[in-house]
């Protein structure tokens, strides 16, 4: 008896557990960290959804690994922000049509002692080559995110070898960028965040913009639809309506007008892709 | 405001039901299987309890990897579309309860069936039949293991991270949540929500022990 009565429990809170996904259609998006983290989602997701009945679960993982789960097919659409990554994935063939929806752009953040003398700056990179050479603490996300990938190519750009990024000063945390803040408050280092995070985060400390406003810190966010030659099992008919949704009049208008404290975090461009 | 509630008693909800499901699948394997291991004897039956003993400490990021891997679409079980859902982080923390439950389980079934064990069968039940008096003899011993199996799930992170994805208003726990609050550096939001986890985690606890002890008191007037 007590038997029954807990197989009947426990039918019970898995119904409840599933009833709230069961009732609409809903799509897999895994997404780079910055857009939830930013709140941007959770901001303009309600309004598509009401729209169109269609539910986005959206599964933040760093541009490197939404992208290996769009791969693996456990995806039915991608948010990401790295072109070079992008352009490999398309390459494979396992991506249909890419098209940029918005941009913002990277600053430098640092501490407000700012012990290797750059803040204030545009060029990024020269200030990353003051910073290797004052050794001053960097933060680095090291998690192959499209933030990394924007990263380790301006250190390259700084003539910096992957030997000098294994040196004391160079922290690798293996992390998101919420992570990396937290590390780089913590250690009062500088590291790379894209503006949105940034602008939204709330455990900045003694941490202040550095540089900001080169054209190499450009931050561009591409909606990417797979290729039903290799992903026939994924929603792709509700992550159509969604990407389209995106860079339509009314989502580019979401996007557009997402503010943090008054600031603007991610500006429309799918109309002239930067 | 109204809806930030909403959200967090969703939150509160999914973690306790999703725990709850595991802890309960877990006991429904876990309670004959331990009390049987404790009555037959069997060759290698000591380096199974060893095994089971030892998976005490397994890493829940690990079992959520290597579930993630099978519940994947291009895993064994992809056609189940079961990764990114809440069942399967019902299945990640069952797969973690289990050992618990049973280890535990064995050690008081072993003690119990030391004592009473030659009653139980000249009373002419066979072994099998023996399996529920025995556990109806360490039944306050249950509770504790049910309750450590609970408490193991509720509070890991690493699993249902990985196989539920941390999406919002579907497979967001108290744990992850807290990851992601500390991520935005809302470490106030995040403490508050792991006050809120302790605060249940503590009186459930405290709930099923007092209950535990009332059934210790009823059952020792019975024997």
């Amino acid at each position: 008896m007590t038997k029954t009565r807990s197989i009947l429990t426990l039918a019970a809170i898995v119904v409840a557990i599933n009833a709230g996904s069961a009732a609409e259609q809903s799509i897999v998006l895994a997404s780079t960290t910055s857009v939830e983290a930013s709140g941007l989602l959770a901001n303009i997701l309600p309004q598509f959804t009401a729209e169109a009945g269609i539910a986005v679960n959206v599964v933040a993982q760093g541009t490197g690994k939404a992208l290996d789960t769009a791969r693996r097919g456990d995806a039915d659409l991608l948010l990401v922000h790295d072109p070079e990554a992008e352009q490999q994935f398309m390459d494979e063939g396992h991506g249909s049509t890419r098209r940029q929806i918005a941009w913002n752009d990277f600053v430098i953040v640092g501490p407000s002692t700012d012990p290797a003398h750059v803040g204030g700056g545009r060029d990024s990179v020269a200030a990353l080559k003051a910073i290797a050479l004052a050794q001053a603490p960097f933060v680095s996300r090291g998690d192959k995110s499209g933030t990394n990938a924007a990263e380790l190519r301006l250190w390259k750009m700084a003539g910096q070898t992957p030997d000098a990024l294994r040196e004391k000063w160079y922290r690798d945390i293996g992390g998101g960028m919420g992570q990396a803040l937290n590390a780089a408050s913590a250690m009062d280092a500088y590291t790379l965040s894209d503006r949105g995070t940034w602008l939204s985060f709330k455990n900045k400390g003694t941490l202040v913009v550095a540089i900001e406003g080169d054209p190499r810190l450009i931050n561009r966010y591409d909606v990417i639809e797979l290729s039903p030659r290799k992903h026939a099992g994924s929603k792709l008919a509700g992550a159509k309506v969604f990407a389209d949704w995106l860079v339509s009049s009314e989502g580019q208008q979401a996007i557009g007008t997402y503010q943090v404290n008054g600031q603007k975090l991610f500006n429309p461009s799918a109309g002239s892709p930067k | 405001m109204a809806t930030g509630l909403r959200e967090f008693l969703d939150i509160v909800g999914l973690s306790i039901g999703v725990s709850l499901a595991a802890t309960t699948v877990g006991a429904a394997i876990s309670l004959p299987i331990g009390t049987a291991l404790a009555i037959f004897p069997f060759h290698g039956r000591r380096l199974l309890v060893v095994l089971i003993n030892a998976f005490f400490g397994l890493p829940p990021v690990v079992v959520g990897l290597v579930l993630y891997l099978i519940l994947s679409r291009s895993g064994p079980l992809g056609s189940l579309s079961l990764l990114f859902t809440p069942t399967a982080m019902v299945i990640a923390q069952t797969v973690l309860a289990v050992p618990i439950i049973t280890a535990l389980v064995h050690r008081a079934s072993e003690r119990a069936w030391a004592r009473y064990g030659d009653e139980l069968i000249s009373d002419g039940a066979t072994k099998l039949q023996a399996i529920p008096q025995v556990l109806m003899v360490i039944r306050a011993d249950l509770v504790t293991a049910i309750l450590a199996g609970f408490g193991r799930t509720v509070s890991e992170v690493g699993a249902v991270i990985l196989v539920g994805g941390n999406i919002r208003g579907l497979t967001r726990t108290m744990t992850t949540a807290i990851a992601l609050q500390t991520s935005q550096g809302d470490l106030s939001l995040a403490l508050a929500l792991g006050a809120v986890l302790v605060g249940i985690s503590i009186s459930i606890s405290a709930t099923v022990f007092a209950l535990a002890g009332r059934a210790r008191t009823a059952g020792s007037d019975e024997v």
